[in-house]
């Protein structure tokens, strides 16, 4: 079997989902869903022994050859550590949601088909070889995404939230999507792997800095960095297992997935060091800053989850640098980033699933009015001090050992001697250690000011008690992980990590055990991490206890030069400019609809006339004027003028049926029977019709318009008739091909055993344009039924009869 | 509403079926002389309009007992079964056959399967037109 069709799987399995939650009652559909995950966690597993030896697995499905697009599913270090992430926290969160979500209350069947689209988008995202089919994933994983946060869709902030995240992350999709189809200009293939073959090749080309920043912009909206992160926290909207899954553990780490993959195209570019070291530092920083001031468990997550998330992201920008200098610090940062991402899955997936058992039994996330909950909630507030010491970098938890490597990776970069880094460099470490500090203090302030200090039980809105064991088993299985792999990084690193920084930075390693790192919990006095890592505990430890003396200090900035009022008012603007556009021209009259269609259409095609220099008239191609065509003519001018200037609507319906007479007299002179009997008729029953719909219309009006707008009506409907007529002329002198009327004449017989040209051109030779006329005409039919029949019943007219 | 136009009514009634007869009669030409599905199809919807004039509504409903939105239909179905058909016979899309047949009381005759898409084309035409016309005016 092509295991390309596994990535389809959740979403196949999604197709059964709304039956099994409909007709299966006893159970909960979470229990069939988990199946998904767990089928797929095994069966990628599978492939561990073949990356761990530097290989890859590749498998294709053509979707469309003719442009090089294919659905890939490319295995190898990178790729296999980010499905296993995904199907391993899947499986958890399913178990989590099992317990969270109330069969009985909650729209499981859509919960479902959700996460298993987001399952099968993010399987996707992380093995598509081809630029194409990873942006279709991509935007897939940021509609899914939108559907999960605003699955409460009856809150206003649900909405408002899923709104926002779409808004942010499809927009840089899009600046994405620029991106790959500008490498495809320079490289002439979707395929990562190819690019990345050519890669000292595209670094000269023109657009490659367009391409870099364009790719960076997707990366960051996606993975919530600075200025951009401001979509997550209002993201946590949704239920706490999507917040767990999507959040934390996954969808925000495709950016970083997109950093690393396109590493090896632009990792040899000084801008894209600058810009990834840089930018996610600033992310780490300020994430870590603002995670002090909220007052919602979810929001000191979503706040330390994105400044985790610019931790990872500066890591990736600094690995970069060992294109440029063989110092083994620079490979070592890469590692620390894989690392860093494995350990932020399992220690912030277990702190989201706690938030959320917290909410289930207190009724409340606001840290304000928790506390004390420790000996109610012994079980919950172990898997919390694991996972929060973790993320706050103690020992013996699996975050000491990579944000240890992340600040010596962090004081190296200083020594680095292109691109100024010698000269602006000290200030990394710098930045890194405050927000290190910061990072200490927020961890605390989660789990202490909600477990330990004074019961305040009675502003709850539910009596607390513990999580049923089957809620807390997805949690207390991340926390062993995470005092797990603090034991065991060298065996998590020669299976996971290492295959995984071969695939960030390929050239550069020939195997995965040629990646020269060994991860120690203790380095000797000597390390730099070691003290930076006790200035933090001790800084930590200060700006904890002295919180309620400068938190104040954030209302300092005002709530308007913020970027989310930045957001808000850009929404604002935009809807308002739309708004006004729109009435502009959609007035809801017909009048002023046709007035802009005709006045466009005559005035590009006359352009075109001229430009083209197209304007030529054969006189002698003519025929000759005859006295029924003049008498004819003149009939129809009459007629025209009549409807003009009509003061009764029926004077003007019958000049009207005069005109299509007049018209139907031409044919007939100029011998087209089929056209004119078609014509004649048509003009009898459309003269009928508008007589039955007579006594709807109301008295016919001069409609009040001003000089100024009959001068213009005049005028655009001149210049349609002259559009017309020079288009008829022109057409009718120049022969440039041969008249196709012959080829007709000459196989109407032999082809379609016919005589009559017209009908055998209905029929035969454009029977397709026929089927769908007459499907027009029969949809048209239903409208005006459906219109008249099936309608609202109105007592106040509308504004066209006002 | 109530009519009592004699002259009309009883020419009405002559000439319906004069038109419904031509009509007829031009759908089954269009092959080879001016005509076919459309203008046959409008010209019976304008016999019916003619009938609509001259009586009302009501009377046209109990004389035509059809619901014309399923003759729509039918056209439709008829239409693209006849073009659909050719699969069956392995020829491209939309293929039409035709042969000469020696009828009774006909003599030799051409027959085509365009003749089935035309009647479809003929049914929606008759269908949708007259759909439209009872609903407007039977709006009150």
């Amino acid at each position: 079997m092509e295991f390309v069709l596994l990535i389809f799987l959740p979403v196949i399995f999604a197709l059964f989902v709304p039956l099994a939650y409909k007709r299966i009652k006893g159970i909960h559909t979470g229990w069939f869903v988990l199946l998904v995950p767990l089928v797929l966690f095994g069966y990628y597993a599978g492939f561990l022994p073949l990356v761990m030896d530097g290989g890859h697995a590749i498998s294709e499905l053509q979707w469309i050859p003719s442009l090089g697009i294919v659905f890939t599913s490319y295995i190898d270090g990178l790729s296999l550590l980010f499905t296993l992430l995904i199907t391993g926290i899947g499986s958890l969160v399913v178990l989590y949601s099992v317990f969270y979500m109330d069969s009985k209350k909650e729209n499981l069947g859509s919960f479902y088909v959700y996460l298993l689209i987001f399952m099968t988008a993010m399987l996707g995202v992380v093995q598509s070889d081809n630029t194409m089919t990873l942006y279709l994933f991509w935007e897939l994983t940021s509609i899914s995404s939108f559907l999960l946060i605003g699955f409460w869709y009856t809150k206003d902030k649900s909405r408002f939230g899923a709104l926002k995240s779409m808004m942010i992350t499809v927009f840089g999709g899009l600046m994405m999507l620029g991106g790959f189809i500008l490498l495809n200009i320079m490289g002439g293939t979707f395929s990562i792997r190819e690019l990345i073959a050519q890669a000292p090749e595209l670094a000269n080309q023109p657009y490659f800095m367009l391409a870099l920043v364009l790719i960076l912009l997707g990366a960051f909206t996606k993975s919530a960095q600075f200025p951009f992160y401001i979509w997550l926290p209002d993201a946590m909207e949704a239920p706490t297992p999507v917040s767990a899954y999507l959040h934390s553990a996954t969808m925000v780490k495709a950016g970083i997935y997109l950093v690393a993959r396109f590493t090896p195209i632009f990792g040899s570019s000084s801008v894209w060091i600058w810009l990834v070291t840089g930018i996610g530092l600033l992310t780490l920083f300020w994430g870590s800053f603002f995670a002090v001031k909220q007052t919602d468990l979810k929001a000191i997550l979503a706040f330390s989850t994105v400044s985790q998330l610019g931790l990872i992201m500066s890591l990736l920008g600094a690995g970069a640098i060992s294109y440029h200098t063989t110092a083994a610090i620079f490979s070592f940062a890469t590692y620390a980033a894989i690392f860093h991402l494995i350990n932020h899955a399992t220690f912030k997936g277990g702190l989201f699933m706690i938030a959320g058992i917290i909410d289930h039994e207190t009724g409340t996330r606001d840290i304000r009015k928790l506390g004390g909950l420790m000996s109610i909630m012994p079980i919950s507030f172990t898997v919390a001090l694991i996972g929060s010491l973790s993320m706050a970098g103690l020992p013996p938890f699996n975050g000491f050992l990579s944000k240890e490597m992340f600040l010596e990776s962090m004081a190296a970069l200083q020594h680095f001697e292109l691109y100024n880094f010698d000269t602006w460099g000290i200030l990394f470490p710098i930045v890194a250690w405050i927000a290190s500090v910061f990072t200490f203090t927020y961890s605390l302030y989660f789990v202490l000011k909600t477990f330990i200090g004074q019961k305040k039980f009675e502003q709850l809105p539910k009596q607390p008690h513990e999580a049923p064991i089957g809620m807390l088993a997805a949690p207390m299985i991340l926390a062993s992980l995470v005092i797990i792999i603090f034991f065991i990084p060298n065996l998590v690193g020669k299976w996971i990590i290492k295959p995984a920084v071969m695939a960030v930075q390929p050239t550069l390693y020939a195997s995965p055990s040629a990646v020269d790192i060994h991860v120690k919990a203790w380095h000797g006095f000597g390390s730099v991490g070691l003290w930076l890592t006790v200035g933090v505990i001790v800084f930590g430890t200060l700006l904890y206890l002295t919180i309620p003396k400068w938190q104040p200090f954030y209302r300092i900035q005002p709530d308007r030069l913020s970027l989310n009022a930045g957001y808000d008012a850009l929404m604002r603007g935009s809807e308002r400019g739309m708004n006004r556009v729109s009435r502009l021209y959609m007035t809801g009259k017909i009048r002023t609809y046709l007035l802009y269609m005709f006045a466009f259409l005559s005035v590009s095609i006359i352009a075109v006339l001229f430009i083209k220099d197209a304007f030529i008239v054969d006189m002698n191609s003519f025929a000759a004027i005859t006295l029924y065509g003049v008498l004819n003519g003149l009939v129809l001018l009459l007629s025209v003028g009549f409807v003009v200037f009509a003061k009764s609507r029926l004077a003007a319906i019958i000049a009207l049926g005069g005109v299509g007479y007049s018209v139907a007299l031409f044919f007939v002179i100029f011998k087209a029977p089929d056209l004119a009997l078609t014509q004649l008729v048509i003009e009898t029953v459309s003269v009928a019709l508008f007589l039955l719909a007579f006594k709807h219309l109301p008295a016919l009006q001069t409609h009040g318009e001003t000089a100024s707008h009959k001068v213009v009506n005049l005028i655009v409907s001149l210049s349609v008739g002259v559009m017309v007529t020079l288009v008829a002329l022109s057409s009718h002198s120049q022969k440039l091909i041969p008249s196709i009327s012959q080829y007709y004449k000459d196989t109407v017989a032999t082809e379609a055993g016919g005589g009559n040209i017209v009908n055998v051109i209905l029929v035969d030779y454009r029977g397709f344009d026929t089927l769908f006329e007459i499907a027009v005409l029969a949809i048209a039919g239903i409208a005006v039924l459906g219109m008249i029949r099936l309608r609202v019943s109105r007592k106040e007219p509308t504004d066209e009869n006002k | 509403m109530k009519t009592n136009d004699v002259i009309l009514q009883t020419a009405t009634k002559v000439v319906f079926f004069i038109i419904f007869l031509f009509s007829i009669h031009i759908f089954f030409v269009g092959h080879y002389a001016p005509g076919g599905g459309f203008v046959g199809g409008l010209l019976t919807t304008g016999a019916i309009v003619l009938l609509l004039l001259a009586f009302d509504l009501k009377t046209i409903q109990q004389i035509l007992p059809f619901n014309f939105t399923i003759v729509t239909a039918i056209g439709l179905v008829l239409a693209l079964s006849t073009a659909g058909a050719s699969i069956f016979f392995n020829v491209p899309f939309f293929t039409h056959a035709y042969d000469d047949f020696n009828l009774p009381l006909f003599g030799k005759t051409s027959l085509h399967t365009a003749m089935f898409f035309d009647s479809g084309v003929y049914l929606v035409v008759v269908g949708s037109a007259i759909t439209i016309i009872q609903s407007i005016g039977g709006d009150d």
